[in-house]
């Protein structure tokens, strides 16, 4: 099933001395059901939904602002962040966004998922795969500055309390990769 | 006032509240990793028709949350104007959209689930992360060129039950449907397309499809508060602010406010256009009694120290506009203790008080006549205020704001 980086035989030892085998991924229902809670105890809590490119927007600026402050006070979409003697971690999406690394870390670790490999398509050479992941990342992050929010912040937390932006966005995202799947089956299958 | 969602800042102090996003932000990552999101191949897979668990953890989480949410709403335990709605900016959400499919099913990962699969040592994941953080720096320094398109097609906070003009709990209804009716399309799909050894999907799907499909009619038949419930809900706590005089501030102290540079000061002037065209205070938008409700939304997305005060000729109208935008939840509104004629007689130099009636010609109507629709082009429409030494007892305190102005993705 899992596509190794390394020799297989040299891994498969590895996975004998640690005696851990990856457990199963639970049902996609269940998964989405304590999804579900989750996000609704996070608007009914805070008032807020969740996130993921805020964060990582936040600590992209926090390091643009040590190395080119002035750079930062100068472009109007970045001062709201870091602008003058703003530190641009010092938000709650930031905080968020470390506590979902670390909640993926406890359950890859506790479901003995944590392993270093590269998933890819049977066609792919690691190198490859990695070329087009940071290609697909930056169409990611590009597109979600734009359209003001992920998967997540948009789609996820928008969708559930009903924004019309949000659902056009939702739909425009399964359209944008459908539309585009066969053209790169290659990389998948 | 619906309790939830909490004050957080008030209640735990600003570093304090982080530990609950901490906390949620695990449980996110967690469930995000036991659904497999951090294997690329597996959402991928959705795009083949192969394994459709994005689609169903995707859409089970948004109806779940929905329903929760409206219900919590419809009961009174959550402030659904305090939450977080994401504006709608049209064009640059489905265009950012569109690119982002490209991203996915070129890279595999959305952002959210980019971050557990690196967590999880998963190395196309931790390249994903760092292409997402050099998109975001592209998009940083190249939005300045077409700022334009970036903020074109705006229509605020929008929600699908004002797009169709049905009731919330209709909608609500509708999206469990559909969504069902997705899972039932993606079943089928995965039977021809999908691995033909999968395991076989649980029974008790049915009772928990059954569950929500409940749980979104009985949304639907408690219905969501009013304005009138709302007010219900806050009248006697806010009828003795009335009564108190807590909420009336003297003219004095609205020429001070205008004059200070830490507030937002929005006049909100509910009276007759006429009237309005009459005489109304310099920078005072014209806003008639029956379109305030309308205004809610916007006034949400106002910043933390925005004051809005509202105005009519005495303070009828005023105070129901009041009333609307204090049971809709709106910090920081108050009312111009008598009116536009109390503004004239503190202001006014003598020629215009002459014009002044010896009785008002009715209840809450203008008691000063005026030969021309000058509107704002009169002196007493912007008082120096160095030229009054007034007394008063300033009443304006600033309340935390609690509806976020920006969301998870600023």
């Amino acid at each position: 099933m899992t596509t190794y980086t390394q020799n297989p035989d040299k891994l498969e030892g590895k996975v004998v001395r640690s005696k851990r085998v990856a457990k199963d991924y639970v049902n996609p229902y269940l998964a989405g059901i304590l999804l579900g809670i989750v996000l609704f105890g996070a608007f009914f809590v805070t008032g807020n939904g969740l996130g993921a490119s805020g964060g990582l927007n936040r600590i992209l600026v926090f390091f643009e602002d040590i190395i080119a402050p002035g750079h930062i006070d100068r472009v109007s979409y970045l001062i709201a962040m870091a602008g003058g003697d703003k530190n641009a971690l010092d938000s709650w999406i930031v905080i968020l966004t470390i506590g979902t690394v670390l909640g993926g870390l406890v359950s890859g670790f506790i479901n003995g998922r944590v392993k270093f490999e590269t998933n890819r398509g049977p066609r792919m050479t690691v190198r490859s795969r990695w070329l087009f992941a940071f290609i697909g990342g930056g169409f990611m992050g590009f597109g979600a500055r734009m359209a003001r929010g992920c998967t997540s912040g948009q789609a996820l937390s928008g969708g559930a309390v009903l924004s019309v932006g949000s659902w056009a966005f939702m739909f425009a995202v399964f359209a944008g990769a459908y539309a585009l799947a066969y053209f790169v089956r290659r990389l998948w299958n | 006032m619906p309790p939830f969602p909490l004050p957080l800042t008030d209640l735990l102090g600003h570093y304090g509240s982080y530990i609950i996003y901490l906390i949620i932000g695990f449980s996110f990552g967690y469930v995000l990793e036991i659904a497999g999101f951090g294997n690329s191949k597996k959402l991928a897979a959705q795009f083949y028709f192969k394994d459709m668990t994005v689609l169903k953890v995707m859409f089970s989480a948004i109806v779940v949350a929905m329903v929760l949410i409206f219900a919590a709403s419809a009961m009174g335990l959550l402030d659904y104007n305090l939450i977080w709605v994401n504006p709608t900016y049209l064009w640059p959400g489905i265009i950012g959209g569109l690119i982002m499919g490209v991203g996915f099913i070129v890279g595999g990962f959305c952002p959210g689930t980019s971050l557990v699969a690196a967590a999880t040592a998963k190395l196309d994941g931790i390249f994903f992360v760092f292409g997402v953080i050099f998109g975001i720096f592209l998009f940083g320094e190249t939005v300045g060129s077409f700022d334009q398109f970036f903020n074109s097609s705006y229509m605020g906070r929008f929600t699908l039950p004002e797009l169709f003009g049905l009731p919330t709990g209709v909608v609500v209804v509708g999206v469990v449907a559909m969504a069902l009716f997705m899972f039932w399309g993606a079943e089928k799909l995965e039977g021809i397309y999908g691995d033909k050894d999968a395991p076989a999907a649980p029974k008790w799907r049915y009772a928990a499809a059954a569950t929500l499909f409940a749980g979104a009619i009985i949304v639907l038949f408690i219905g969501q508060p009013t304005t009138e419930d709302r007010w219900a809900g806050v009248a006697d706590e806010k009828i003795a602010a009335l009564e108190a005089r807590e909420v009336q501030i003297h003219p004095g102290e609205l020429l001070d406010l205008l004059h200070n540079r830490s507030l937002i000061v929005n006049m909100i002037d509910v009276r007759e256009e006429s009237d309005y065209n009459l005489f109304h205070i310099l920078d005072a938008k014209n806003v008639p009694l029956d379109e305030v409700p309308d205004m809610v939304p916007a006034l949400h997305f106002e910043p933390a120290n925005a004051v809005f005060v509202m105005m009519s000729n005495d303070e009828g109208a005023a105070t129901e506009a009041w009333k609307t935008l204090v049971a809709e939840s709106v910090p920081n509104v108050y009312i111009l203790e008598g009116g536009i004629n109390n503004w004239l007689t503190t202001f006014a130099d003598e020629d215009m008080q002459a014009q002044r009636l010896a009785t008002a010609p009715g209840n809450d109507t203008l008691i000063y006549a005026f030969d021309a629709a000058l509107g704002a082009r009169y002196t007493v429409a912007e008082p120096d205020p160095h030229q009054y030494e007034l007394e008063f007892i300033p009443k304006v305190k600033l309340e935390t704001k609690r509806a976020p102005t920006s969301g998870g993705c600023g």
